[in-house]
């Protein structure tokens, strides 16, 4: 049976870049156990020789011309998305290495 | 009659005999949000004045040759419309608000036929979840009782079609987002073949399965929709060239000789006895319009929900690292670094549900647990998917509830998320498949609730599900009835 532990949800949480309280560790490794144990059924089934299914439309290789194309979006109005300060069309993030 | 309960086809006749305007639609509906949504809460951003001024265009203009001209329509708030906020009803993109720089291919072939969007409705935050419990706006109500949910994730469109706020509404469907929460309204939704209408411009949760799809007040007006957003897109390569046929031609014809399948394994123990008996007694109706009906097997039934909660939050925790408060969303003033950046703008802007499906998916994909989780559901996936190329090699469609329950009271599944996922039972499997399927009113409990019946066919073929549910709908009319608001 799966089980985690709250050291597994820290270890989770900081993958998946979230922060969280401990209160919130206890409460996610509860709930993430109660999931896991639930999908454990599938371990269960019998898929020797199964190939599995990652999509269903048959659709394989689907290719286009490599040519400019206009779009409804120009290139100031998907800048100005950005919650962060513009510097010469580019986002000025948070430091990589730290202020 | 008060234009706003009309369907898309009623309301094309009267406006192309200039009975009334597209202006006076509007403005009918409008009230309608004005007087209701208070209520209701299905709808999140109001976009009135520009459809208004649209409205009078067209009036002038006069021209209602498509049947969507002139017609308002309501969008589940995680479609792009250019220069319209859009939120996914989550505090990510809520705080500081996205307005989007482009239109959704599905929004753009609406405006493009003439329908005027009136704005955007509630769903569970980034569409995870069966009963719109998980927005940032709070719950959307069931018009038919408003302690009750109105489902999910698509709640607000169905719940705003059901009350007549609008003509109709776009929704999402990725494990019955479209199908559940039209059964607990009263409406009609399809969820299309996965492939069938273009992803392009609406926000990804679980990219193998997500599809959009039209919520509407009879079938007639499902045809007219779905064969003007269906289609090849350049801009989305999972969809298909097959042909978009002429969906209205095809709805007239009958049922005789068809073949209709009802899986055992969707009677189960604890389902409500009125939505057993209802979907059950369309037997008698299907039988008397020429149809046969048997029993057949759906053997990985039960692995369906148990699949689809590994891959969707897998594919939610691939999809979900895109809101990083860089290109768009929240932002936070005092993180030490990128990182620290990271993860305050998602610990802040993710709900919780958001956080334990990125968690869960985070893990199932992690090194050491990949081929014992994802490789595994993938598998069962293709078990699920021989299920139903089987059975369609003996009935030409099949018919079930769409979910065990008619609408759950407003908390009722709190702090409990496997109950919650339970609700899909009846929902994820056709996901799975890739198969179209949808929801139509057969009937109400003891509490007057709506109860919906789900007919699914083989891939690609909306036009003969569409076909058996017009005829079904055409001998009951409980599409016609409307809740006491």
């Amino acid at each position: 049976m799966a089980n985690l532990s709250n050291d597994d949800v820290r270890h989770i949480a900081k993958l998946a870049r979230l922060h969280l309280r401990e209160e919130e560790v206890e409460k996610f490794s509860k709930e993430l156990t109660s999931i896991l144990q639930y999908v454990e059924k599938l371990q269960t089934v019998d898929t020797k020789g199964v190939e599995p299914t990652a999509q269903v439309t048959g659709l394989a290789n689907v290719f286009r011309k490599d040519e400019v194309q206009e779009s409804d979006a120009t290139a100031a109005d998907l800048l100005s998305c950005s919650p962060l300060p513009i510097i010469e069309k580019q986002i000025q993030t948070p430091s990589a290495h730290g202020s | 009659m008060v234009p706003n309960t009309l369907t898309i086809a009623e309301a094309h006749e009267q406006l192309k005999s200039k009975k009334i305007s597209s202006a006076e639609l509007v403005q009918a509906c409008i009230d309608r949000i004005e007087k209701m949504d208070g209520t209701l809460n299905a709808v999140v951003c109001r976009n009135f004045e520009r459809a208004l001024e649209e409205a009078k265009k067209i009036d002038t203009k006069g021209e209602f040759t498509h049947p969507l001209t002139g017609i308002p329509y309501l969008t589940k708030d995680v479609f792009c419309e250019k220069g319209v906020p859009a939120t996914a009803c989550s505090n990510v993109l809520r705080r500081k608000d996205y307005v989007p720089a482009f239109d959704s291919t599905t929004t753009k072939r609406l405006k493009a036929a003439g329908a005027l969007s009136l704005g955007k409705t509630n769903t569970d935050e980034f569409t995870m979840g069966a009963s719109t419990e998980t927005s940032c706006y709070g719950v959307t109500r069931c018009p038919w009782d408003t302690k009750r949910v109105a489902g999910g994730s698509s709640g607000g469109s169905a719940a705003a079609t059901a009350a007549d706020e609008c003509l109709f509404a776009l929704g999402t469907d990725t494990g019955g987002s479209i199908r559940q929460p039209a059964n607990f309204c009263g409406c009609t939704g399809l969820r299309v073949t996965y492939g069938r209408t273009s992803r392009y411009g609406v926000m990804s949760m679980a990219s193998s399965l997500d599809t959009i799809g039209p919520i509407c007040k009879s079938i007639e007006d499902i045809a007219i929709v779905l064969e003007t957003i269906a289609g090849r897109d350049p801009l989305d390569a999972t969809t298909s060239d097959v042909p978009v046929p002429n969906y209205r031609q095809a709805l007239s014809g009958g049922m005789k000789s068809m073949k209709l399948g009802m899986p055992k394994e969707y009677f189960i123990k604890g389902m409500h006895r009125d939505t057993e008996a209802a979907v059950r007694d369309t037997t008698k109706v299907f039988e008397s319009a020429g149809a046969t009906v048997e029993e057949i097997s759906l053997p990985h039934t039960e692995y369906a929900v148990p699949t689809y909660y590994i891959i969707c939050p897998s594919e939610v925790s691939s999809n979900m690292a895109r809101y990083d408060g860089i290109r768009y969303g929240h932002t936070t003033g005092d993180a030490k670094d990128l990182i620290d950046y990271y993860h305050k703008v998602r610990t802040e802007g993710f709900g919780n549900e958001v956080k334990r499906r990125i968690m869960i998916g985070t893990y199932a994909l992690s090194a050491g647990y990949y081929d014992a989780y994802y490789r595994q559901a993938q598998k069962v996936r293709t078990l699920i998917k021989r299920d139903f190329d089987e059975a369609f090699k003996r009935v030409d469609a099949i018919i079930a509830p769409v979910s065990p329950t008619p609408a759950f009271t407003v908390g009722a599944h709190e702090n409990d998320p496997v109950a919650m996922y339970l609700e899909d039972v009846f929902s994820v499997s056709q996901a799975m498949a890739g198969i179209p399927a949808l929801s139509v009113p057969c009937g109400f409990s003891k509490e007057d609730l709506p109860i919906g019946l789900q007919i699914m066919g083989p891939q690609w073929q909306e036009e003969r599900i569409l076909k058996i549910a017009y005829a079904y709908e055409q001998a009951t009319k409980w599409h016609e009835r409307k809740p006491k608001l």
